[in-house]
């Protein structure tokens, strides 16, 4: 099962040199570059570990690419993205969102139900890695 | 401009009884400065032979505040220059010369607070069966910061949306169920879960779809959740289908609509058949309740559509905007319904930005201040497909919900090899995009080289790829600007 959370993920996984014009872009109109990972890729879990804070006041490219690089090198069984984020007024939200790292092994989520009086039904979404503790999935 | 000379020598006895040319009571008044705090109005008017464009103009301004047909005593009892509308420009529209622009400044206090059925009561009450006039539009109207803070607006907006489900830097993908009509709720749901699961973020009801024999509201919403949700399991991401909730009375709609927030839809819609009211009362509904209102124009085009008759839709978008709808069909430009692409650049500005100035050649007659209410997210559908993805990206940008449903349903390969072959097509373009490219040049190279990789967007390009719709507009603005949209 392959996650298709963010803008890229129906293409093939993108070689450094397209992340790299992606973050380009992403300078080019002032939205600072933050990275992100996690080991529970539930679509509403919001809150990705940060690694480390927003890049406010780096507009180097190839600087950012190093630091991504390293996130995914640190972060071998953990989803990893590139985020983009405009602070001008009236948006004050993230403008890109793109995987970059996956773990080697997607195993997907499992859906619970649970039937209930007049045909409804309670969905729950289960991801299979977040079986296991934090830290210790998708090995 | 048209002077005042015309119609000057204003009659001291605007009160006198008996029948008085409306510029001569007060609602021409060339040399008026409009106030921050009016409501302004542009109408185009095309008067009856022999009607001075000033009169019409002042008839028009005194039907649709104070006046009626003759004077009448009762206005004595009343400030009634605060409470009368203004005429105070009157413009000849460019290689048209029965028809004319007039401009009418409403005091704010003619209304309601937080009310679109009563500002439409006003304004377009009684004026547009006026016989004094062979035809009459309302092209576009300034609506002052003072009164668009007495509106809830967009139970979430743009921002909100985006963040609730998670999806940024692209446009969103969706697809109406189609046939319209005669599906099952079983097969109707089949539809919906091969649409999300191939790729789209949403699916939609149409607007005929509420509930009817061949398949109860409530059977549907339960078959098109298990769609949702094991799409969502298949893919890790949100998905939602855009629940029509349009019924007989108001009652049944809150019935609907409670029904589709217990099993747990994102999203719901409404028809624009429903009226301003009801859409009101389920916008406040949306709010309260967590999920995104969606509407659907049903009917529109039987008032917005003529130029020289009828009520602009970037009126209407305006309405629709602060009595608050998270998404309106908007245009496509290239797909198979109206829409000149500056007249559409205009409507699309109108929902989606903060302040839109005036731009005669979107058709935009006066500078509009939303002051930070929530933005509207436009949906562009009526036969688009993949093989346009370059064309819609540059004419209608990111914040955009792009519906296909032909064009994913029609897939020769099933229903989810349409939904990939739009999902990828769109992804590689806002990547080509933002690597630079010139995409809307090089776009159709930029998915051929994508459907190498994908048998899916080879085939929809291979059916699809020349089919388009060239049609002249109707409704296109007076001022021809440089194509730069």
């Amino acid at each position: 099962m392959r996650l298709t959370q963010g803008q890229f993920s129906f293409l093939p996984d993108l070689t450094d040199e397209q992340i790299s014009k992606q973050v380009q872009y992403a300078l080019d109109h002032n939205w600072p570059i933050s990275i992100e990972y996690t080991d529970d890729p539930h679509p509403r879990n919001s809150y990705w570990e940060m690694h480390g804070l927003p890049m406010f006041d780096v507009k180097d490219a190839v600087a950012i690419m190093g630091e991504i690089r390293k996130a995914i090198s640190e972060h071998p069984n953990s989803y990893v993205k590139v985020n983009a984020y405009d602070a001008r007024l009236g948006r004050q939200t993230t403008a890109m969102s793109f995987i970059v790292g996956r773990p080697p092994e997607e195993p997907g989520f499992r859906l619970d139900r649970t039937t209930g009086e007049d045909r409804q039904i309670k969905y729950s979404l289960h991801s299979y890695a977040t079986d296991k503790p934090v830290g210790e999935r998708y090995r | 401009m048209i002077s005042d000379s015309a119609v000057n020598g204003k009659k001291n006895n605007r009160l006198t009884a008996g029948v008085t040319p409306y510029a001569e009571m007060g609602y021409w008044q060339p040399d008026y400065e409009p106030k921050e705090t009016d409501v302004l109005c542009a109408f185009r008017i095309t008067p009856q032979p022999g009607v001075e464009a000033v009169e019409a103009a002042a008839a028009v301004a005194g039907e649709s505040s104070t006046a009626t047909w003759t004077v009448v005593w009762t206005d004595r009892l009343s400030a009634y220059e605060h409470y009368q509308a203004r005429a105070y420009r009157v413009e000849p529209v460019a290689g048209n010369p029965d028809q004319f622009i007039a401009y009418i400044a409403y005091d704010i206090d003619l209304f309601e607070e937080g009310s679109i059925a009563n500002l439409t009561s006003s304004i377009i009450g009684n004026v547009f069966g006026f016989k004094a006039l062979k035809a009459l539009r309302l092209e576009d109207m300034r609506i002052p910061v003072a009164y668009i803070k007495t509106f809830q607006g967009p139970p979430h907006g743009i921002v909100m949306e985006r963040e609730y489900l998670n999806k940024f830097g692209r446009p969103l993908l969706g697809a109406t169920v189609k046939p319209k009509l005669g599906l099952s709720a079983k097969n109707y749901g089949r539809v919906v879960y091969e649409a999300l699961r191939g790729g789209l973020d949403f699916t939609k009801d149409d607007e005929n779809i509420n509930s009817q024999p061949f398949m109860r509201w409530r059977d549907r919403y339960l078959f098109c959740m298990e769609a949702v949700n094991r799409a969502e399991a298949a893919s890790g991401e949100v998905k939602g289908h855009y629940m029509n909730v349009t019924a007989a009375d108001m009652e049944s709609i809150y019935e609907r609509a409670e029904f589709a927030k217990e099993i747990g839809s994102v999203i719901i819609m409404i028809d624009l058949t429903i009226g301003f009211t009801a859409m009101q009362s389920i916008s406040k509904w949306a709010r309260r309740n967590g999920t995104i209102l969606h509407l659907h124009r049903a009917g529109h085009g039987t008032y917005t559509r003529q130029k020289s008759h009828g009520v602009s839709f970037r009126v209407l978008a305006k309405w629709c905007r602060m009595l608050g709808v998270d998404h309106i069909h908007a245009g496509t430009v290239v797909g198979k319904l109206e829409g000149d692409p500056n007249t559409t650049k205009g409507f699309y500005d109108i929902l989606r930005e903060d302040f839109i100035p005036a731009n005669p050649a979107h058709g935009v007659f006066f500078d509009q201040h939303w002051a930070s209410l929530a933005t509207v997210m436009p949906v562009a559908s009526g036969g688009i497909h993949a093989g346009q993805m370059h064309q819609l990206l540059d004419l209608l940008g990111e914040d955009v919900v792009l519906q296909f449903g032909g064009g994913t349903i029609g897939h020769p390969d099933g229903i989810a090899q349409g939904a990939e072959a739009n999902r990828i097509a769109l992804e590689v373009m806002v990547q080509a995009r933002n690597e630079g490219r010139d995409f809307v040049n090089e776009g159709p190279q930029i998915l051929e080289d994508a459907a190498r990789h994908s048998k899916a967007l080879a085939n929809a390009l291979g059916i699809w790829k020349d089919i388009s719709f060239n049609y002249e507009s109707t409704d296109s603005p007076d001022v021809v600007a440089t194509p730069s949209y």
